[in-house]
């Protein structure tokens, strides 16, 4: 082993800078839609534009006709073998699921849902071609609005009778964690506080940067299918599930995929479309979708109402919490669609000790684009909602935020702690990330400047808000899973291999998108077996490389994966410690293995684990019955969630003339337990926070009465970009998991999870002197001025007649969504970007 | 078809396209050049960015035949004796990328807005690269990445001179 003088005593906590960068700075990247094999055809949907119709005739003849088609599909010609998309966890028995063929074939029930597939010799000879073939539609009444329709007055799908999906529940009474909520809540109506609130999850957009893309190449032997996915293994496992082709016989490759964010956790339409035409044709296929498809087909995330009761004691102790949710499926229960807001159950509950809760979720079926998990799914939608109750219990009493959650969360003495909701906490410190927070975050003199503001009315007001929150990461354990109805288990895969040249394979199951696996994994792999970082070869995303995954989501890459590896090379280490024995002609019971070395207790014998490859290799002097390699796998099934936490604080200004809104400072102090590798998890942080801000203050998906997406481009769907951010305080304090040998827990979620509620918090606190409780998502400038006025008195004194003039109804130039006194419309809202 | 003639990363090119071709995909489909990427329909996203004469230019938002006669150059083309460019290495060193999608686009426009302000401030920074879109990164390793390759490119620039003295 090669000795180097500056390398760090442990790769583990080391600010690596990543080995993936080289390829991605150099344009070397392996992206799906750079793929171009011989003979290579080129696919193109035809959509439906109606949100909800009945598919007659489809002329395909024009387009057939077009130059370099080699042919056009409809769903009826690919009905037999194109198989289904699935839904994997069915949260009820009785969940009414309807069926989601990838290409529709008597009806479709969202806007973009695919009718056709016409295939040719370049993308744009299909794309132009796609024009050419003539639908008859038979429109059919839509139900857009969720809250409609869980009335059931139209129908999403007529043949199923209702809207309504399933109804889930968890009552801490009924499962014995906890007490009676209705009890606790009557008790408070008396003598106690009681505080009542409906918010609004509005729909969100993932927006990976990489457009969706698959290449299918039925090779003969083989079905390839490289595809933009996180989920290799599972869209292997639905495409044999459900086209009937021999599991054995398809190789799933996710090359380099740009980014997911739960986007492309999922087996979409368009893969198996591809998939089912390259079957037909025996030629190689891509399809790569446009932004514009991105938006509509790409799956959605939140779309929620919230209706929470907490109740407390006049103090402000917490005696019980009750949460009624509707989620909107979309049209379709997509993979885990409906297990999303039911992920929620465990959660809004966070880190407080409530001994009464009750959660109630019912999923509904709409005629628009289906949901599923985007960044944090489930977590972020119930730790919203709960830090928003918070801080109006904090308001009831006239207590500090941060008192409130002081007077009720569980304290660091508690844990184990099992919670309310049946979920045991196994280690945290949620004092000691906020007093972290508050002095990082300069609290009181905060505090102090929004006095100051307040009392010289000046139209500029500050709002501090406040978010505490925990979330759970890395699915598990799988007979939890099992006993849910979900689909899959909670287990990951590792292999590891020792090349006779002193390198290390690693093969992990969990698929990277963008997140550092490549550096993270080879950090573990160095310190556990003492060989250098840059020995490390981390292969992943191929199934016929990495056969065993359950890839990458919920923050369980390196909480189930990197446990995986560790007891992958925990057992090298152990396969090794017999022919180091026989090798140095010393017991067994002697070999000690230290930073990469076996030696022989009580002297200076040894020899290199990377040696012992080496012997492996040639295999010339090998102790009886002992097999010649290394090499091991593991599979490792995890004991229970790992739960991060922290304390975020954000400060927004808010112009109480424009209803604009700035961020001043923002703040966050995360504990994620033992830190792999700062710089990877600084990244994680900041990009989380971004994602979660722009839920609070800039990006929602909205459809028009016809159920088209009007959000649908990078024009009116606002994604924050750099001139609308600023630069984040990133902190950590640790209590490292007890439920993993390295102690980790996950942070790929967590920004987004904390951010949205401290920054709603902190507008609202701006503005709550002026009679305001509430701002629905996104607040927009409009949305904020709109509350200002509703609340009917402005700080910044009243607005003189000439300057409404432009927007008076029938005047010139008007914006026909900006006048009216109804909730905003797509126009308006969508187009801010603050 | 349109017989074009434009000289990409350094080689000269000739040939025909359809006038339709937008310079982004005569770059990726006909010169390989996949380097540089598409990220959207609308040129709000700006990974396609790559330089035309010097000059950030998103590339989906050109026709191929606007670029005849003109020199593109694309993240392909930046490094050098094969170096990387102080931004490729300010970009790696500051952990300015995640998924790298958008990577490119803004690198190349990173270059643009260093030669353009070379002493940027943050705000300025910000501003420059408003017109590309991450979704991974939060911007603010990006913004420490272009003010560190801001700082070696001044170096660079101090050097070259003085050497041309």
């Amino acid at each position: 082993m090669t000795a180097v003088d500056d390398r760090p005593t442990t790769e583990v906590g080391t600010a690596r800078v990543r080995k993936e960068d080289q390829r991605l700075i150099t344009g070397r990247t392996k992206w799906t839609d750079n793929i171009q094999l011989p003979g290579m055809l080129h696919l193109a949907m035809v959509r439906s534009p109606f949100a909800h119709a009945n598919i007659g005739a489809i002329d395909t003849t024009a387009a057939q006709d077009a130059e370099g088609v080699v042919a056009v599909f409809t769903g009826k010609d690919l009905a037999d073998d194109q198989g289904v998309n699935i839904n994997a966890w069915p949260i009820t028995p009785d969940q009414l699921t309807p069926t989601h063929l990838p290409v529709a074939v008597e009806r479709v029930a969202c806007a973009g849902e695919i009718v056709a597939v016409v295939v040719a010799r370049s993308a744009a000879a299909a794309r132009d071609a796609a024009e050419l073939v003539d639908v008859e539609w038979a429109e059919l009444p839509a139900v857009l609005d969720l809250k409609e329709a869980a009335a059931d007055a139209v129908l999403a799908h007529p043949d199923l009778g209702t809207n309504k999906s399933a109804l889930w529940r968890l009552d801490s009474a009924e499962q014995g964690s906890g007490g009676d909520v209705d009890e606790a809540i009557a008790k408070a109506r008396e003598s106690g506080i009681v505080i009542e609130r409906e918010y609004r999850q509005q729909r969100l957009i993932p927006a990976f940067m990489e457009p969706r893309s698959t290449v299918v190449d039925p090779t003969g032997e083989q079905l390839v299918v490289w595809s933009s996915t996180q989920v290799p293994h599972i869209l292997r496992f639905a495409l044999a599930a459900t086209t009937g082709v021999p599991e054995s016989k398809i190789r799933v490759i996710a090359p380099d995929v740009g980014g997911g964010f739960g986007g492309k956790l999922q087996t979409t339409p368009e893969e198996f479309a591809t998939f089912a035409v390259a079957r037909r044709l025996g030629k190689p296929c891509k399809y790569t979708e446009t932004r514009s498809e991105t938006m509509i087909s790409c799956h959605h995330g939140r779309d929620q109402w919230q209706k929470l009761t907490l109740s407390a004691e006049k103090d402000g102790t917490v005696t019980g919490l009750k949460v009624e949710l509707l989620a909107d499926l979309g049209a379709y229960v997509a993979i885990v669609g409906g297990g999303v807001p039911v992920l929620g159950a465990w959660m809004f509950n966070s880190i407080y000790k409530f001994p009464a809760y009750q959660f109630n979720c019912q999923t509904v079926l709409t005629n628009k684009t289906w949901v599923d998990a985007y960044r944090g799914a489930g977590r972020p939608e119930a730790t919203f909602a709960i830090e928003r109750m918070m801080d109006e219990l904090a308001a009831e009493v006239g207590a500090d935020p941060i008192a409130i959650r002081e007077k009720n969360w569980i304290t660091h003495e508690e844990f184990p702690f099992t919670t309310v909701a049946g979920m045991t906490y196994d280690s945290g410190n949620y004092e000691a990330a906020t007093a972290k927070a508050l002095e990082l975050f300069g609290y009181d003199e905060l505090r102090e400047e929004q006095r100051r503001r307040r009392e010289s009315g000046d139209p500029v007001q500050l709002g501090i808000g406040v978010s505490t929150f925990t979330e759970m990461c890395g699915l598990a354990p799988s007979r939890v899973l099992g006993s849910l109805s979900y689909g899959a288990g909670g287990w990951e895969s590792a292999s590891i291999r020792m090349l006779a040249t002193g390198t290390v394979e690693v093969v992990s199951g969990a698929t990277p998108h963008g997140q550092g696996h490549e550096t993270a994994w080879s950090q573990i792999v160095a310190d556990r077996l003492g060989v250098p970082f840059e020995n490390v070869e981390v292969l992943h995303g191929d199934t016929q490389v990495a056969p065993k995954g359950l890839d990458t989501y919920g923050s369980r890459s390196l909480v189930v994966g990197g446990e995986a590896i560790v007891r992958a090379a925990d057992k090298v280490i152990e396969k090794a410690r017999p022919i180091a024995a026989h090798l140095l002609e010393a017991s067994v019971d002697d070999i000690e293995f230290e930073s990469g070395r076996f030696t022989v207790k009580g002297t200076d014998q040894g020899m290199g684990l990377t040696d012992l490859a080496l012997a492996a290799f040639t295999c010339h002097n090998f102790p009886e019955g002992v097999e010649p390699n290394l090499d091991a796998d593991a599979t490792y099934d995890p004991v229970a969630f790992s739960f991060p936490h922290g304390t975020h604080l954000c400060a927004m200004e808010v112009d109480t003339e424009t209803g604009a809104t700035t961020m001043r400072k923002y703040v966050c102090v995360d504990d994620i337990g033992t830190i792999i590798n700062p710089l990877i998890v600084e990244g994680q942080v900041h990009g989380g926070l971004v994602q979660g801000i722009a839920q609070a203050l800039w990006e929602e998906a909205v459809f028009d009465d016809q159920g088209t997406l009007v959000s649908g481009s990078f024009v009116d769907y606002t994604l924050p970009t750099s001139a609308d951010t600023i630069s984040f305080v990133t902190d950590h304090t640790s209590s490292p998991s007890t439920t993993n040998t390295l102690g980790t827990k996950g942070v790929g979620e967590a920004g987004t999870i904390a951010s949205t509620p401290a920054v709603v918090n902190a507008v609202v606190d701006a503005i709550r002197h002026l009679g305001i409780d509430d701002i629905q998502m996104p607040c927009t400038p409009e949305r904020v001025w709109r509350a200002i006025q509703s609340a009917g008195e402005s700080s910044g004194g009243s607005v003189p007649e000439q300057a409404q003039e432009h927007f008076a109804a029938g005047g010139l130039n008007q914006d026909p969504g900006a006048g009216s006194p109804e909730p905003p419309t797509a126009s308006t809202t969508a187009g801010e970007n603050a | 078809m349109t017989r074009i003639s434009v000289k990409v990363d350094g080689v000269r090119y000739s040939d025909d396209v359809e006038p339709r071709t937008l310079l982004v995909h005569y770059l990726r489909e006909t010169l390989g050049k996949v380097g540089t990427v598409v990220g959207c329909d609308t040129s709000n996203c700006g990974a396609c960015t790559v330089h035309v004469d010097g000059r950030s230019v998103k590339s989906c938002n050109m026709l191929a035949v606007q670029a005849d006669g003109r020199e593109v150059t694309t993240i392909e083309g930046i490094a050098t004796d094969g170096g990387l460019h102080p931004m490729q290495q300010a970009f790696h060193e500051c952990h300015a990328l995640q998924c790298g999608y958008c990577t490119p686009g803004m690198i190349m426009q990173a270059i643009d807005l260093v030669g353009e302000n070379p002493d940027a401030s943050e705000e300025e920074i910000r501003e420059g690269m408003e017109g590309n879109l991450c979704r991974c990164t939060g911007y603010q390793n990006i913004v420490r990445a272009v003010q560190q390759a801001a700082g070696v490119m001044a170096g660079q620039a101090a050097s070259s001179s003085q050497a041309g003295e």
